[in-house]
């Protein structure tokens, strides 16, 4: 069943396009590593953890020295150590160049190693987000389906009041009190603003096919309820569970870069969005810096654009009204 | 007009559930909110303390269900306490400032948006085969899948900074008189970028809604009926498809009002244009925690009343929900 429904998504221009597109961005952000020309973040942690040993280092010598002479030694040490890290930096802010073909931003870092690195977060964050959000809206709309009554009622109507609250509102203030580590955060915050549509989406379908009449004869035969959904039901919501995946994973690596471009995000990765605020920060537009700021909303566009692409195929496969004529 | 009380019900209660989620958020960071929230904050004087535990109602000892009575109390008031980047400014006239900014561009553009996207939506449907009509709805599917603030930055890079056509942000010029028509004036020309910018996006959203639901119901039967009678084509097109394809696209205005909402408010933030989003913004950037809730609060009841009247339009449109039926 599942393959016949990527044979038929391989048969369609449209999805065939678009999953194309997505291998390919999949293959880049699996690959990152081997193809970026440099490091995505060049040593900034090392000039850092320079700076602060010297800052321990007067503390012990404290004892007999008058302070000023502290404070100045202090500065000197600084200063000469992080002018002999900077010599081996990029230049800063630099135009695209045979050595940088997208620039480089305000740290110093290689901008065509940064978005080639960035698709890791940005494509990992939405499609564990989409296959998160999916388990559990299946879960929930087959719970609401097959047992119906109270806990039906109970799963629509906290599906229903979820459904208005608007989502990026709700991201940015969660966003804004969790303390934001590597990427989970994020993605539990996204899954959290949007599992009520897929969820009202999958009961309605669990609903109607309850009651079709092969599901209907098979229980009147005694099946199994474990038989029933998973060898009647499941298979025949192939489409719409795919479609609705494509749907939250395009969301979520929308919502992500929004995020981090705002500053809620974790502003330490290199992910699309981060480029985008580290952009912004910066000025890029006011400078004309194209080259910052252009490549990584592409990109997501892109992505974007595959997952549009392949519901696109999906809609028609389950629609034969859609298709051409 | 039991459909009406349900509606009106199930308003109050995600009204309720917005306060909730508003209410508990700050106490779910484990240890005392107001000292965790100072941690990430630097140099925090105390009356600023005070004010965040004042805000929080976290300046009593009093149990936490009397805390939300009042908290609840106070927000139904327009009470929510004191901001904390413009101490000793009270949130609600930070927010009242703000407001009607938002107001205005989000109602223009979703009425732009939702016009342009249906009439769209209707014609692709009809006139399928056209090459010009399968172009049109992939121009859009593309434009939608771009980050609005993203087109945002590509149109001030193009049209202020290039051309300088347009101004770089705000939403009005601050050397005219407030008030007078050059300024109303000034106050069209720094919208008009960010408008653009919101109703391009969000034409996409109406366009694919009403073009699908229109090609099912040119599917229908009584389509068919209506050919063969030989009615007028204009007359299939608007009254007998286009009316009745309309329907799921209002039905869906729940969700994509929720959407387009959170988009204009990145966009505002964008063109630093003063309303809601660019508050909410400031907000976030300076740790203002009580401004930040409200201004959360503030956009979910404006959104929730916008469905629930959507779903009074609904009552009107629909016969099957104005009589009951199903």
């Amino acid at each position: 069943m599942i393959r016949d429904f990527f044979k038929t998504l391989v048969e369609n221009h449209k999805s065939l396009a678009g999953l194309m597109i997505l291998a390919a961005l999949v293959l880049m952000a699996v690959f990152a590593p081997l193809i970026t020309p440099y490091p995505p973040k060049a040593d900034r942690t090392e000039e850092s953890a320079l700076i602060e040993e010297n800052r321990t280092d007067p503390e012990t010598l404290s004892v007999d020295t008058p302070s000023e002479d502290i404070e100045k030694s202090v500065y000197t040490v600084t200063t000469t150590q992080k002018w002999e890290k900077t010599i081996e930096y990029f230049p800063l802010r630099a135009r695209p160049s045979r050595e940088h073909p997208l620039g480089t931003n305000h740290a110093g870092n290689d901008l065509l190693s940064q978005l080639i690195m960035g698709s890791r977060i940005s494509i990992f964050v939405g499609l564990a987000t989409g296959l998160f959000v999916i388990v559990v809206s299946l879960t929930l709309a087959l719970l609401a389906g097959y047992l119906g009554g109270v806990v039906d009622d109970i799963i629509n109507f906290f599906t229903n009041v979820f459904l208005v609250i608007p989502g990026l509102p709700l991201m940015i203030v969660i966003g804004t009190y969790i303390p934001m580590r590597g990427i989970l955060p994020i993605i539990v915050i996204l899954a959290f603003t949007s599992w009520p549509y897929p969820t009202r989406l999958l009961r309605s379908q669990v609903l109607t096919l309850k009651n079709r009449d092969f599901v209907v004869a098979s229980r009147v035969m005694g099946e199994r309820t474990s038989f029933i959904i998973f060898r009647e039901i499941l298979p025949n919501m192939i489409s719409i569970v795919m479609s609705q995946f494509f749907f939250v994973s395009l969301s979520a690596i929308l919502s992500e870069a929004t995020l981090e471009f705002i500053g809620v995000g974790n502003i330490t990765v290199v992910s699309w969005g981060t480029i985008l605020y580290w952009a912004q920060a910066n000025g890029a537009i006011l400078r004309g810096a194209w080259w910052w700021f252009l490549p990584p909303g592409l990109l997501i566009a892109l992505t974007g654009t595959a997952f549009v692409l392949i519901n696109f195929g999906i809609d028609e496969i389950s629609n034969p009204r859609l298709r051409k004529r | 007009m039991k459909h009406f009380a349900r509606k009106l019900a199930m308003l109050l209660f995600t009204l309720l559930v917005s306060m909730t989620i508003n209410f508990f958020l700050p106490r779910l960071i484990p240890g005392d909110p107001a000292q965790a929230l100072i941690g990430r904050m630097e140099g925090v004087e105390p009356e600023k303390l005070e004010s965040i535990r004042a805000a929080f109602g976290l300046d009593t000892q009093d149990p936490l269900i009397v805390q939300y009575g009042k908290y609840l109390l106070n927000t139904m008031r327009g009470d929510f306490g004191i901001s904390l980047s413009r101490f000793p400014m009270p949130v609600s006239s930070v927010i009242a400032v703000a407001f009607p900014w938002t107001i205005g561009l989000m109602g223009l553009c979703t009425i732009f948006g939702f016009v342009i996207g249906t009439t769209l939506g209707i014609w692709a449907a009809w006139r399928r085969q056209h090459k010009l009509a399968s172009f049109t709805v992939g121009f859009f599917t593309f434009i939608r899948s771009f980050p609005y603030f993203w087109l945002g930055l590509c149109l001030i890079y193009v049209f202020a900074f290039k051309l300088r056509v347009f101004p770089l942000g705000g939403a009005y010029s601050i050397d005219e008189v407030r008030g007078s028509s050059s300024w109303w004036l000034s106050v069209l020309k720094y919208g008009a970028l960010p408008a653009f910018t919101i109703t391009l996006s969000s034409i996409g959203e109406w366009l694919l809604m009403m073009r699908n639901n229109m090609i099912n119901v040119l599917a229908e039967d009584y389509i068919t009926l209506a050919m063969a009678k030989g009615l007028p084509m204009r007359r299939i097109k608007y009254m007998y498809a286009a009316r009745n394809a309309v329907l799921p696209s209002v039905t869906g205005f729940a969700m994509q009002f929720g959407f387009i909402v959170g988009g204009g408010l990145i966009t505002e933030m964008v063109f630093a244009y003063p309303g809601m989003g660019y508050m909410l913004y400031q907000a976030v950037n300076a740790k203002d925690y009580p401004l930040m809730q409200a201004i959360f609060l503030i956009i979910a009841a404006s959104v929730l009343v916008a469905n629930f009247i959507a779903d009074i339009v609904i009552m009107f449109l629909d016969p099957r929900v104005r009589d009951g039926s199903k």
